[in-house]
C-alpha cells in the first residue's frame, strides 16, 4: 500500500509542476485537476473520508469549474503573452526550491514527531469530524458563513457597472483606459 | 480495504507527507513570482493552500485527532470565497486595462 | 465673604486683567485699558483688605489650598497660598502701591499706541507678584518669581524699538537668570533634604538642624535674591532696567519686585537664623552695595539713573538688616522705601512728562513753579529717603542703623556715611531739577490729575509711613515688628537692647550730619548750579567713582568678552565643523538609503512575493544554524 502513495505524491509533484510551467492556460487548470484528483486520493489514503469528498466537490467540482469558466470568459485559452525575464524566473524558481530545502531540513533537523498514541483510524470518517464540527467548531462554523457573505456582497459589488456605463470599482476613464490597452 | 488503507497510515512514515507537502508549497510558492498571468498565479495559490490542507490531514491521522481535519474544512470555505473575490477582481481587471497580467498592477510602487 | 475665596481672588483679578487685556488689546482705548486695569488692581487691594480685617494674627499664618499641582511618589506639592502677617504685608504693598502706580499711568501712557499691552504687561507683573509673595512653598514662589523676571523683561524693553533698551531688558534677564539659579538650587538642596517644598513644614523640620547643606542652601537661596534685589554682584542690570517706563521703574524697580529678594529671605528667616555664615554675608555684601550705589549716585545725570542707584544702595540697607537677623527692620524699611520710592519715581515721571521726555538733570532747573504739585510731592519723597525725623525713612533706617551699632560702631559708621551720601545726591538732584534757573529748551507743563493724585497719596504715605512701626522712643510700641512676628512661629526678632539716650545720640548725630549735607547741597547746586563737567577732565578716582567703578567694564571683561569668544570659537569650530555637518549628514545618509530603498518597492506583486521568501528562507536557515 505504501507504493501508492509514492505513485500519488510523484502525480502530485508532476501535475503541480505542469501548472507552473504550462504555456497555456488551459492546461494548467487541467493540471491543476489531476493535482487536486491526487490529492483528494491522498485524503482517503489517510483515511479522511470527509475531507476527501467535500475536497473534490469544492476544488475540483466548484473552484476549478469556476476557474475554467473565466478562462472561457475571457478568451485566456491561448498560450501566455510576455514571460517574466530570465532572471526573475530563475530567481523564482531558487527560491522556491531553496524554501524546500530549508523546510525539510529543519524537519530532518529539528521537529521531532511524537508516536500518535491510542491511534483511532475512525477519526476522518463524517460521524467524528461532523461531531466536532457541530460541538467544539460551531461558533466558526456559523460566522464562516458570514464570511460568505461578505464574499458575495464584494463579489456583485466588484462585477456592478455604474448607469452610465463606467466601471464603479475604479475611476479611470475611457481615454486611460486605451492608453493602457495600447 | 480498510485493512489496507490504514497498513498506509501505519507504513508511510508522516515525514514523507511533510515532504510532499513541502514540495507543494514551494512549487506554488515559486509559481506565483514565476508566471504573470493572474489566473494561473491564483491557481498557484490553490496549490499552495492544498499543501497546507494535505499536511494537516496527515498530522491530524496520525494524532488521531479530527480537529486537524476541521481546520482543512474552514481553509476550504477561507480558500472558496477568496476565489471567487479574487477571479472577480480578474475579470475587472481584464475589463478595465484589458490584460490579465500582474505586472500591470503595479500602482502600489513607492 | 469667606477667607479661601478671598485669598484666590487677589491674585486671580490682575490675572484676570491681563488676559481681558492682553486678548482685547487692539480694540480697547489707552483710557478703558487702563481704567479696567486699575480697577482690577483696587479689587484686589480691597480684597486684601478685607482678608486683612479677617485675619487673625494671634493664630498665626494659614494655609489655602488651591489644587494639587505636583503629586508623585514621595513628592506633594500643591498650588496653595499662605496667607499672614508677612504676605499679607506684602500683599497691602504690591495691590496698595501697585493701585496707585496703575492710576497714575493713565495719564503716564495715554499718548501710547501700546497703552492696552502696557497695562496688560503691568497687571501680569502684578499677578505674578501676589504669586511670589503668597506662595506657600518654595514652587509657587519661584512661578511667580519667574513671572515677575519675565514681566520686568518685558517691559524694560516695552519700547523695543530702541536697541539700547532691549540690550537693558536682556541684561536684566540674564542677570535675574544666574540668581535664579541659585534658588533652583536651594530648593534642590531643600527637597532633598526635607521631602517638601511648604515654608512651614521646612521651617519646622530646619529648627535645630546644623549642617554644612543649611549653609549651602542659604547661600544659594541669597544668590536668587542678589539677583532679584539688585545686590552685589548682580545689581547692574537694575539702572539699566530704567529704559523702562517710568511707572515700571516705580513699580517694578523701585516698590516690589526688587524686594522679592528680601521677602524670600524674611520668609526663609528660620534657615537663615541657622546659617550665622550666611548671615555675615549678607551683612557685608549689603554695607558694600549700599556704599558703593551711593557714591555712584553722586555723580549721575540721569534723573532716572539716580533714583535707581538709590534703590540699589536702599535695598543694600534691607539687606544689612537681613544680616543682623532684625527681619522686621528689613520689611519695614521695604514698606517705607516703597512709599518714598515709588513718589520719588513717580515724581521724576511727571518732571520727564512735564519736559517732553527730557531725562538729563543738567537741561532741568527751576521747575518749582511750573509743576508746582510734583515739586512738593518730590521734596516731601527726598525729604523722606533722606531721614530727616519724624518721616517714614528716618524711623525705617535709623532703626536699621540702630541695630548696626549694637552689632558694631563701625558697620554705624559706614551705614551712615551711605546715609549722608543718599541725603546729598538726593537734594542734588532735588536742586538741579527744581531750582535755579531752566537750563532747557521745552516748555514744562504740570502733569494731569490722574498723575499727581497719586503723587499726593504716596507722600502722605512717606510722611506718615513711620506710624506702622513707631519705636518706644516715640511712644509707639513697633506695631508692625509684632505683628511680623506672628508669621514666623519660634524666630525671635532681633530686638533693639541699646538705651533710650544711646538712640537719641544716634539719632541726633544723624540728623545733624544730615542737615549739615543738605547745606552743603544747596550752597553747591540750589545757589549756583555746579554742573558736572566732562568725565575725562576729573581726578582719578571721581573719575573712577562717575564711571560706576567701571563694573560693567569690569564684567564685560571678565565675562562677556570671554564668553563671546568661546561663543564665537565654539560656533566656528564645533558648531559649523562638527555637530552640523554631523546633523546634516544623518539626514542625507536617511535620504540617500530611501532613494535606494525605494527601488525596492516595485508594487510587482511576484517581486514582493519572491522578497518575502527569501526572507523566510533566511530566517528559518538563521533558526536552524543558531538552534
Amino acid at each position: 500500500m505504501a507504493a501508492l502513495f509514492y505513485i500519488l505524491a510523484a502525480l502530485s509533484v508532476i501535475s503541480a509542476l505542469t501548472v507552473v510551467g504550462a504555456r497555456n492556460p488551459v492546461t494548467s487548470v487541467i493540471a491543476l485537476v489531476v493535482c487536486f484528483l491526487s490529492i483528494a486520493a491522498h485524503y482517503v489514503l489517510l483515511n479522511a473520508q470527509f475531507l476527501a469528498m467535500v475536497h473534490v466537490i469544492v476544488y475540483t467540482g466548484a473552484i476549478m469549474v469556476l476557474f475554467l469558466f473565466v478562462i472561457m470568459l475571457l478568451n485566456l485559452n491561448k498560450p501566455d503573452g510576455p514571460r517574466k525575464s530570465l532572471a526573475m524566473r530563475l530567481a523564482a524558481a531558487v527560491a522556491g526550491g531553496l524554501l524546500f530545502i530549508t523546510l525539510a531540513a529543519a524537519v530532518r533537523q529539528g521537529v521531532q514527531i511524537p508516536p500518535a498514541a491510542g491511534f483511532d483510524p475512525g477519526v476522518g470518517l463524517v460521524r467524528s469530524v461532523g461531531h466536532v464540527l457541530f460541538t467544539e467548531f460551531l461558533l466558526p462554523f456559523e460566522v464562516s458563513s458570514v464570511l460568505f457573505l461578505s464574499a458575495i456582497v464584494g463579489v456583485v459589488m466588484l462585477a456592478k457597472k455604474d448607469k452610465d456605463g463606467t466601471d464603479q470599482a475604479t475611476d479611470i476613464t475611457e481615454a486611460e483606459r486605451a492608453r493602457r490597452a495600447a | 480495504m480498510e485493512q489496507g488503507i490504514l497498513t498506509a497510515i501505519r507504513t508511510v512514515p508522516l515525514d514523507h507527507y511533510v515532504l510532499l507537502s513541502f514540495l507543494l508549497f514551494g512549487i506554488g510558492a515559486a509559481g506565483v513570482a514565476l508566471r504573470r498571468n493572474t489566473i494561473i498565479v491564483l491557481m498557484c495559490i490553490e496549490l499552495m493552500f492544498n499543501s497546507v490542507n494535505l499536511l494537516l490531514a496527515a498530522f491530524s491521522a496520525h494524532h488521531s485527532d479530527p480537529r486537524g481535519q476541521v481546520f482543512v474544512f474552514f481553509i476550504m470555505l477561507v480558500a472558496a470565497a477568496e476565489v471567487t473575490v479574487g477571479l472577480s477582481i480578474l475579470v475587472m481587471m481584464k475589463r478595465i486595462v484589458d490584460s490579465v497580467d500582474v505586472d500591470q498592477m503595479n500602482r502600489l510602487k513607492g | 465673604m469667606n477667607q479661601d475665596l478671598l485669598a484666590a481672588l487677589v491674585p486671580a483679578l490682575p490675572l484676570a486683567g491681563a488676559i481681558i487685556l492682553a486678548s482685547l488689546r487692539r480694540k480697547l482705548s489707552a483710557n478703558a485699558a487702563g481704567g479696567l486695569a486699575t480697577a482690577l488692581i483696587v479689587g484686589a487691594f480691597a480684597a486684601s483688605v478685607l482678608l486683612f480685617l479677617g485675619f487673625d494674627a494671634a493664630q498665626g499664618g494659614r494655609t489655602v489650598k488651591l489644587l494639587d499641582w505636583v503629586r508623585l511618589a514621595g513628592m506633594d506639592i500643591p498650588l496653595a497660598l499662605r496667607i499672614d502677617a508677612l504676605s499679607l504685608t506684602m500683599m497691602f504693598i504690591v495691590t496698595g502701591v501697585g493701585a496707585l502706580i496703575h492710576l497714575y499711568s493713565i495719564g503716564y501712557m495715554h499718548a501710547d499706541e501700546r497703552a492696552a499691552t502696557f497695562f496688560a504687561q503691568l497687571n501680569l507683573f502684578t499677578f505674578a507678584m501676589l504669586l511670589l509673595v503668597m506662595g506657600s512653598n518654595f514652587l509657587v514662589t519661584f512661578i511667580g518669581w519667574e513671572g515677575v523676571g519675565l514681566c520686568s523683561y518685558l517691559l524694560i524693553g516695552f519700547w523695543y524699538r530702541t536697541p539700547e533698551y532691549n540690550y537693558a531688558a536682556r541684561k536684566a534677564f540674564v542677570m535675574n537668570r544666574i540668581g535664579d539659579v541659585g534658588m533652583v538650587l536651594a530648593m534642590v538642596l531643600l527637597f532633598q533634604r526635607f521631602g517638601t517644598l511648604e515654608y512651614d513644614a521646612i521651617m519646622d523640620r530646619a529648627s535645630g538642624v546644623n549642617d554644612p547643606l543649611m549653609v549651602a542652601a542659604t547661600l544659594f537661596l541669597f544668590l536668587g535674591a542678589t539677583g532679584k534685589s539688585a545686590q552685589i554682584p548682580l545689581f547692574t542690570w537694575l539702572p539699566d532696567a530704567m529704559a523702562g517706563p517710568t511707572p515700571v521703574s516705580a513699580l517694578i524697580h523701585a516698590a516690589t519686585m526688587v524686594t522679592a529678594g528680601i521677602f524670600l529671605t524674611v520668609r526663609s528667616s528660620a534657615l537663615f537664623e541657622l546659617a550665622p555664615f550666611t548671615q555675615d554675608i549678607i551683612l557685608w555684601v549689603g554695607t558694600a552695595t549700599a556704599l558703593l550705589a551711593a557714591s555712584i549716585g553722586l555723580f549721575q545725570n540721569d534723573i532716572k539713573k539716580v533714583l535707581a542707584y538709590s534703590t540699589v544702595s536702599q535695598l543694600g540697607y534691607m539687606f544689612v538688616a537681613l544680616g543682623l537677623g532684625s527681619y522686621s527692620a528689613a520689611m519695614f524699611h521695604v514698606t517705607t522705601h516703597a512709599f518714598f520710592k515709588a513718589l520719588l519715581f513717580l515724581g521724576a515721571g511727571s518732571v520727564i512728562h512735564a519736559l517732553g521726555g527730557e531725562q538729563d538733570i543738567r537741561r532741568m532747573g527751576g521747575l518749582k513753579a511750573p509743576v508746582r504739585t510734583t515739586y512738593i510731592t518730590f521734596l516731601i519723597g527726598t525729604i523722606a529717603i533722606a531721614g530727616l525725623p519724624l518721616m517714614s525713612g528716618f524711623f525705617s533706617k535709623d532703626l536699621i542703623m540702630a541695630f548696626a551699632f549694637q552689632r558694631s560702631p563701625v558697620l554705624f559708621a559706614l551705614l551712615l556715611a551711605g546715609a549722608l551720601m543718599t541725603a546729598f545726591y538726593m537734594f542734588r538732584l532735588l536742586f538741579l531739577v527744581f531750582h535755579g534757573s531752566y537750563r532747557g529748551k521745552a516748555h514744562p507743563h504740570e502733569s494731569p490729575l490722574t498723575m499727581t493724585v497719586p503723587l499726593m497719596v504716596l507722600s502722605v504715605l512717606s510722611v506718615a509711613g513711620g506710624l506702622l512701626n513707631l519705636p518706644h522712643l516715640f511712644g509707639g510700641h513697633e506695631a508692625m515688628k509684632h505683628f511680623l512676628e506672628t508669621a514666623a512661629e519660634g524666630i525671635r526678632y532681633e530686638s533693639l537692647e541699646l538705651s533710650a539716650m544711646t538712640e537719641i545720640v544716634l539719632m541726633a548725630l544723624t540728623t545733624v550730619l544730615v542737615g549739615v549735607v543738605i547745606y552743603i547741597a544747596h550752597g553747591r547746586f540750589a545757589v549756583k548750579a555746579t554742573l558736572e563737567g566732562d568725565e575725562a577732565a576729573m581726578p582719578f578716582l571721581k573719575r573712577l567713582v562717575a564711571r560706576r567703578w567701571r563694573v560693567d567694564e569690569l564684567y564685560r571683561a571678565l565675562f562677556e568678552r570671554p564668553f563671546g569668544w568661546l561663543s564665537t570659537n565654539l560656533h566656528a569650530i564645533a558648531e559649523n565643523r562638527v555637530v552640523a555637518p554631523l546633523v546634516r549628514g544623518v539626514g542625507d545618509a536617511a535620504l540617500r538609503v530611501g532613494e535606494t530603498v525605494r527601488g525596492l518597492q516595485t508594487g510587482n506583486a511576484g517581486f514582493h512575493l519572491l522578497a518575502m521568501l527569501c526572507g523566510l528562507i533566511l530566517l528559518l536557515t538563521f533558526t536552524l544554524m543558531g538552534g
